[in-house]
């Protein structure tokens, strides 16, 4: 495959997994927690990198889905134990990147992990990162990484598909019923971790937020169901990931950059032009109450 | 046969207690009101049966063992205001969650469970509302599709967490003859209630509450002015308009 056709495929990658996953963190009013996982996975990876000496991605998968759980799990300790759950976030997750900080600047000076890189990514060498596995052709590692995490987050979602819609609308009930809530919540931040790291080397810590919920924010806008809030929502990170590589190939301009502004112009678009949620129509309909 | 038996039951949050040793038993076909003041631990109260908050001691038993989940034999409404209506889904799908805990693990629901559900809608007569989406529904609508839903449960004890609370007379009225109904089919329905004059009116037995349990038992022995000035405590000028009330029937 060629040099662009792989970029479209790895941001595609990317724009699915983090648009699936990101529909539920928005339901649940969990935005704000996948920032803060998108930020402590780097505590994961280094640590990762720092116990097995090796830049394999799998370790570091592995190490980010940890990394991430513990930030849920802490968050969640803070919260039940009565800090206000933006405050248990923001303490949580500031110290675990800070930890990552520094022990990167302690004893990973040298290694291709550096800060820049973690928190902005870059999708540009990504194609060339290559791996060989069995009799497979050579393949990007990004794209392994993120066949991947799609193929178990979909097995996740397809599986658990009533388990995370009811324990997203009405916990208590869930829990009443004996679903283990919990567990599900635990599940989903996994998800989001791995989701996360996979398209860390492609979009970086910070863009990733944009992937993980500005589609599903705009997919919100858009219906009222959730299989199809789904589904668009993988359409829109796809959408942008296209767009944003042309629109960087056009201007010169860094890539994952690009992917994740596109994010925003699609949600500001739907949120304007909407047909039942967009403020147009809103307006609108509120003229016409007005009028009559 | 006691369908309900709370023994001894003491809830905290931080070390403040919310509930304070509340003893009672729940005979099996009855409605039963939960009173009490805003505060008193009504929800508190629901929520510890149902083990989704932590007791600080206590035994709650439903029908002679102690609650499990999976046994199916609990309905539960909770408070409207507990969820977000913006939630994309429609009334249909709300009242199939009602069906989730008999489906089991990897299921999705099937013909059966669409069939109960579609029929449950009907009873609260909101089956032409199925494909709603229900942010589109009026708070009345939505209560009632949360009723549906704990129908599609097919419980023995349903609880009910201020199913009263912000709808309409009309609904009001479904509302207590889907109750009554529940009781002539022999299930037990408690129910967190806050008006005072209906209480005589809807209610088989009451249990009054003010983070200490006041008094529980049939309405016409418990809820009298006594009970009721213990359970409200100073806030009078409330409690003679229900005085009244009390003492016409």
């Amino acid at each position: 495959m060629s040099y662009e056709m792989w970029i479209l495929v790895i941001g595609s990658l990317a724009g699915i997994s983090c648009g699936i996953t990101g529909c539920f963190l928005i339901l649940r009013k969990l935005s704000m927690l996948a920032d803060a996982i998108s930020h402590t996975v780097l505590l994961g990876i280094v640590l990762a990198f720092l116990i097995s000496q090796s830049m394999n991605g799998f370790y570091m998968l592995i190490g980010a889905t940890i990394a991430g759980l513990l930030t849920a799990f802490f968050v969640q300790l803070l919260h039940s134990s009565g800090i206000q759950e933006d405050a248990s976030i923001g303490v949580v997750f500031t110290f675990l990147f800070a930890v990552g900080v520094i022990l990167i600047s302690l004893f990973a000076k040298d290694v291709h992990l550096d800060v820049d890189h973690a928190l902005m990514g870059e999708i540009t060498f990504v194609p060339w990162d290559l791996v060989q596995l069995g009799i497979l052709p050579e393949m990007p590692k990004a794209f392994l990484m993120l066949s991947m995490v799609l193929v178990i987050n979909l097995i996740i979602i397809g599986l658990f598909y009533k388990e995370l819609k009811i324990t997203s609308f009405d916990p208590q009930m869930a829990a009443a019923i004996g679903i283990p809530v919990l567990l599900i919540h635990y599940l989903l931040m996994g998800m989001v971790s791995m989701t996360t790291v996979a398209s860390f080397d492609s979009v970086g810590a910070i863009l990733v937020v944009a992937m993980l919920i500005a589609p599903g924010a705009a997919a919100y806008l858009l219906t009222e169901k959730l299989s199809v809030m789904l589904l668009l929502s993988a359409g829109f990170g796809v959408l942008a990931a296209v767009v944003g590589y042309y629109v960087a190939s056009y201007f010169d301009v860094s890539i994952s950059g690009c992917m994740a502004s596109v994010n925003g112009v699609i949600f500001a678009l739907v949120f304007l032009f909407s047909p039942t949620k967009g403020l147009i129509s809103k307006n609108f309909s509120m003229k016409k109450i007005k009028i009559e | 046969m006691h369908t309900v038996e709370v023994e001894n039951l003491t809830v905290a949050y931080q070390k403040k207690p919310v509930l304070t040793n509340v003893n009672f038993t729940v005979p099996e076909g009855k409605l039963i009101g939960i009173i009490g003041p805003n505060g008193a631990g009504k929800s508190t109260l629901i929520k510890a049966i149902l083990g989704l908050i932590p007791k600080a001691c206590g035994e709650i038993k439903i029908y002679g063992k102690t609650y499990r989940a999976k046994d199916k034999i609990v309905g539960y409404v909770p408070q409207r205001g507990s969820v977000d209506w913006d939630f994309p889904t429609n009334a249909l799908d709300v009242v199939l969650m009602g069906r989730y805990g008999h489906v089991g693990w990897f299921k999705r629901p099937g013909k059966r469970d669409t069939e109960i559900a579609l029929e449950s809608l009907r009873k609260v007569g909101m089956e032409e509302y199925a494909n709603r989406q229900i942010s589109q529904l009026s708070g009345g609508q939505q209560q009632r599709v949360f009723l549906a839903r704990a129908l599609a449960q097919d419980a023995l004890v349903y609880f009910m967490d201020e199913p009263f609370v912000g709808v309409d007379a009309a609904t009001e009225r479904a509302i207590i003859v889907l109750l009554n109904e529940l009781k002539e089919q022999g299930k037990t329905v408690l129910v967190v209630h806050h008006d005072l004059q209906t209480v005589r009116e809807y209610f088989d037995h009451v249990i009054l509450l003010n983070v200490n349990m006041i008094a529980a038992g049939p309405t016409e022995e418990a809820f009298t002015m006594e009970n009721l000035h213990h359970t409200y405590g100073g806030k009078l000028a409330f409690l003679n308009k229900s005085q009244v009330m009390v003492e016409q029937k």
